[in-house]
């Protein structure tokens, strides 16, 4: 077999990009096909139903559940402000009588008479979804959402932390396997989306919250350092709803790994330009990576339209690959070929593998489970 | 149903839908008996761009037709059936995992009680329980409502109440969950299923409770008094709705319910179901594990009783960084016999979560990760261990006899001397290079005591089995012992401590093996006795030890063989790794070369 499909990361000068945006629920979409948008425009909006506030309102003023129906001043559909009376006990020969008074506005929704509790419900919460990139209205999905077509350059990192920010790309490290430390960032960097090329550390990380940076991509992150930055240890690589205050993306792994040559040299030619980036990541079903996507001036990408989420590529003899494991952690070479049958491991394992050429070293074996395709 | 009875059965083919691969399997009838011959696999194809369930099974199925030679399609790729010469299958049965399974959220009135009862009739069912609800979980309503809102399950399970006792307060969680309209995952138009499987006098009262955006039904109690259990119905109920409404909405799945011979059963259940099968006939206990790359399910039954618990974020790939912060970097060095930098290590394991489908290339790589396979084990089998228990909330008749103990109900039911079956399964255990390897993992993670044989499922065959089991009980059988396990071995293992270098008991081997001697605290040896090979043992235990007769007393027993062979375990139970740095490491070489675990220089 001279080929084999195996997963990469997206790294892309130009490309058209379709990016789906959806609701969480059914709602109301406010563009059109053939709209443009900027990526802070809202595109589509929903009212979530509100809280849900329980209260034993029997208990509360004092009468058996089955009799609280009789004490409701309110009845179940009608609105209810705040320090509006909810329910009278009849009180003894018209004495004492007992009154609850809402602390809390909404719609009470229902009353039982079985536990004497109600429940009501809070105002909508209103939900906004903004385009996040700029671009033309492709698909309306009627209350749904939209799809935006974009022509970007466009990364995929391999892990983040942190939502969706903005920003100009400024480039702090100048070569790919500078670490990005805290004496390079500046206050002038605020807001913006910062470059840097090896490690980043923790003290870069602190100093860029602190200046009010968007996002950090560099090439790797020490474990230790988002323990720290996070307080506490990541268990699964399920990330997006972080709030440490910054977006933080790495494009190889952990550890002290320069990010690859050309991902920089991208950025490199993109200084200056506003970004829209993610940090974002879900390794289980309905893989996700975290993403820097760059708007272009040019009308159309290369012809190739990319739709988010994680691709399959072709392995074949020439193909660039990362590899991904020690003992050669980080390396990035052209495949030379895929032998067919599976070989024997220093581990005593027995695995398909492919033979890597990378520069300064003999060929390398690898388990073909060990690579991935750096894909233009 | 197929048609046929069950004597005209000859050719069966079986599908395992799991998350990420189909696995097909054919069982044909050779000589007389039931014998797996071919397998094939194929990604699942739930995803886009397929987004069909039946293309993935065709493609499992087509290579198995491929490399058997039999002709398992026709034209339209629908399953040919009956089987006629070279062509068809008498049944195709099949299990589903894909899509994350079956995803329930559960309800009870007291959590120790029947929010703990529900619990078990879910998992039993195969579900992946997302949250318990009980009256007494030490969250406000409000709290317990929102997180009904964030949850996306597939089906609830409600109960509370013993039949005739309270109506309150299942009424009360009833109104709670039905204003929340928990949300499914497959779409708007899925109406939620909801069981209530409670006290069967408020069943009136529950049903005012909800509304038309829920499809409500009902079966008999879980706890219907509080020193019983009776799960089946709720059990079944599950795997019914399974069917008609979580899988009927899954991509294809109308199809391959159409093409199936027997209903369609969640995978966990499946194995859940052969376990059960073969410790009933067999009169033994046993105990099962899958570790996968997410989570990892043990499933037990002692004394006739079943248990099955998932561990969330105990795996070997996905959840590979929850292991090392559950389980402490330093309790997986423990198992580590060189030299490993510890920053490095952490690196290496993140790098492992985010690019979960690599694999070790290096000898260091894999004592690595087989010794986090072994922390990850171990945690799952404790809270197994804390999950299956005797019931708790049963009044208690006390002698004299008891005064001192502590024991106030919910012991745990998983006894390790009365183990007698350990059935492993999942990549790290299956794929290990040396079956010793597999064997120690077991052996230093569930700590067996006494006589226990070691198993592991060849090639995850376990599922399939299990529903077949319910149509051709004898094929299962068949299949299972000859096919499906690869027996390890048996351990032989002494429970309680002794000093270390002091003797712990002594061994007389006749049969196929003949050997005696005395084993040494802190021991750990291995005898070559092939599957075919068995071996009578006698144990003498010192004072202090207990070998399965009593502490001190000689037991006898007919033991089997198995690639590994016999292992005479003297380290002690509960297991340490005594001493320090390297002390430690000493002591973890000498198990590692008495094993023969890895080449080392």
């Amino acid at each position: 077999m001279a080929h084999a499909y195996t997963p990469g990361l997206k790294v892309s000068e130009q490309t058209t990009l379709h990016v789906r945006r959806l609701l969480p629920i059914a709602g109301t979409v406010h563009v059109r096909q053939g709209d443009i948008v900027t990526a802070q425009d809202v595109v589509a909006e929903a009212m979530i139903p509100g809280d849900i506030h329980p209260l034993n309102l029997a208990n509360q003023i004092g009468v058996s559940s089955a009799e609280i129906n009789n004490c409701m001043l309110v009845q179940p559909g009608e609105v209810v402000r705040i320090g509006m009376e909810l329910a009278r006990s009849k009180g003894i020969f018209g004495f004492f009588k007992k009154t609850y008074v809402s602390g809390i506005a909404g719609t009470l929704e229902s009353v039982s008479k079985i536990t004497g509790q109600i429940i009501l419900r809070g105002d909508p919460i209103p939900v906004q979804v903004r385009a996040y990139v700029p671009g033309t209205i492709l698909q309306v999905l009627p209350e749904q959402g939209v799809v935006i077509e974009s022509t970007v350059s466009l990364v995929q990192g391999i892990f983040g932390i942190g939502n969706e920010q903005y920003g100009p790309i400024r480039i702090v490290c100048q070569s790919c396997d500078q670490p990005l430390t805290a004496d390079l960032i500046t206050e002038e960097m605020r807001g913006a989306v910062l470059i840097g090329g090896a490690r980043m550390t923790h003290g870069a990380v602190r100093r860029a919250i602190e200046v009010g940076a968007s996002a950090i991509v560099s090439g790797g992150i020490d474990d230790q350092d988002l323990k720290e930055i996070l307080g506490y240890d990541l268990g699964v690589a399920i990330t997006g709803t972080e709030n440490v205050g910054i977006t933080l993306i790495i494009t190889e792994g952990f550890g002290d790994i320069g990010m690859a040559a050309r991902t920089h040299a991208l950025f490199c030619s993109r200084a200056g330009a506003m970004a829209s980036v993610n940090g974002a990541t879900q390794i289980r079903a309905g893989v996700m990576r975290p993403e820097i996507i760059i708007p272009t001036t040019a009308k159309t990408g290369n012809g190739e339209v990319f739709q988010e989420g994680a691709f399959e590529g072709l392995l074949e003899p020439g193909t660039l690959v990362r590899i991904i494991r020690d003992p050669y952690f980080g390396f990035i070479g052209t495949v030379a070929s895929l032998p067919a049958e599976p070989r024997m491991l220093e581990s005593g394992s027995k695995a398909r593998v492919l033979e890597v050429d990378v520069t300064g070293h003999p060929r390398l074996t690898i388990p073909r489970a060990n690579v991935e395709i750096i894909a233009g | 149903m197929s048609a046929l009875a069950t004597d005209q059965i000859n050719v069966i083919l079986a599908t395992d839908c799991g998350s990420t691969t189909t696995k097909a399997i054919l069982i044909e009838k050779v000589e007389g008996h039931y014998r797996q011959t071919y397998r094939g696999e194929a990604p699942t194809t739930v995803e886009e761009p397929a987004a069909d369930v039946t293309v993935g099974v065709s493609n499992a199925v087509a290579e198995i037709a491929e490399l058997s030679g039999r002709q398992l399609l026709d034209e339209q790729g629908h399953i040919i059936r009956p089987a006629r010469g070279n062509t068809g299958c008498d049944i195709y049965i099949s299990t589903s995992s894909a899509g994350g399974g079956l995803q329930m959220l559960v309800a009870g009135v007291v959590r120790e009680m029947t929010a703990a009862s529900a619990k078990r009739a879910a998992l039993g069912a195969g579900a992946i329980v997302m949250d318990t609800l009980a009256s007494n979980d030490k969250r406000k309503p409000y709290e317990q409502i929102q997180r009904i809102r964030e949850l996306r399950p597939d089906m609830i399970l409600l109960s509370g109440g013993t039949d005739g006792g309270t109506q309150k307060h299942v009424v009360q969680l009833a109104e709670l969950i039905a204003p929340a309209k928990p949300q499914p995952r497959f779409g708007e138009r899925y109406r939620m299923p909801v069981i209530f499987a409670g006290n069967k006098e408020a069943w009136p009262l529950v049903r005012e409770a909800f509304d038309e955006g829920v499809e409500l039904s009902q079966t008999e109690n879980v706890r219907p008094t509080l020193d019983s259990e009776n799960l089946s119905p709720a059990r079944d109920k599950i795997h019914d709705l399974f069917l008609e409404h979580v899988m009927a909405h899954a991509p294809g799945y109308d199809k391959l319910i159409s093409w199936t011979n027997a209903p369609i059963m969640p995978t966990p259940g499946a194995v859940g179901n052969i376990l059960r099968t073969i410790a009933e006939r067999e009169g033994i206990n046993a105990v099962g594990v899958d570790i996968g790359g997410a989570t990892t399910d043990v499933f037990s039954v002692f004394d006739g009783v079943f248990n099955r618990t998932v561990s969330a974020n105990l795996g070997m790939s996905y959840s590979i960084s929850n292991v090392c912060a559950e389980a402490t970097m330093e309790n997986i060095l423990r198992w580590v016999h060189i030299d490993m930098d510890e920053r490095d290590l952490r690196n290496r394991v993140k790098n492992k979560m985010i690019r979960p489908t690599t694999i070790p290339q290096t000898l260091e790589a894999l004592i690595f990760e087989q010794a986090v396979a072994r922390e990850a084990l171990r945690l799952a089998y404790l809270q197994h261990k804390e999950f299956a228990t005797t019931l708790k909330g049963i009044q208690q008749q006390r002698t004299v006899g008891d005064l001192f103990l502590q024991d106030t109900g919910g012991r745990s039911i998983v006894d390790n001397m009365k183990l007698n079956l350990l059935v492993a399964s999942g990549g790290v255990l299956s794929h290990a290079p040396r079956m010793e390897q597999t064997a120690a993992m077991l052996i230093d993670a569930f700590e067996p005591e006494g006589f226990t044989t070691l198993a592991k499922d060849s090639i995850f065959m376990m599922p399939h089995l299990g529903v077949l089991a319910q149509v051709h009980p004898r094929a299962a059988l068949e299949v299972f012992e000859r096919d499906c396990l690869i027996y390890l071995g048996t351990c032989i293992a002494s429970a309680g401590l002794q000093k270390p270098g002091k003797e712990a008991f002594r061994y007389r081997i006749t049969g196929d093996l003949h050997a005696d001697g005395t084993m040494h605290a802190g021991e750990i040896r291995l005898f070559p006795l092939k599957r075919e090979q068995q071996a009578m043992v006698r144990i003498e235990p010192v004072r202090r030890l207990d070998c399965g007769a009593g502490k001190g007393r000689p037991i006898e027993q007919q033991v089997r063989g198995g690639t590994v062979g016999l292992i005479l375990d003297a380290r002690g139970r509960p297991l340490c790794v005594g001493g320090s740095g390297g002390a430690k490491r000493d002591q973890v070489s000498a198990w590692v070369k008495a094993l023969r675990l890895y080449d080392m220089e």
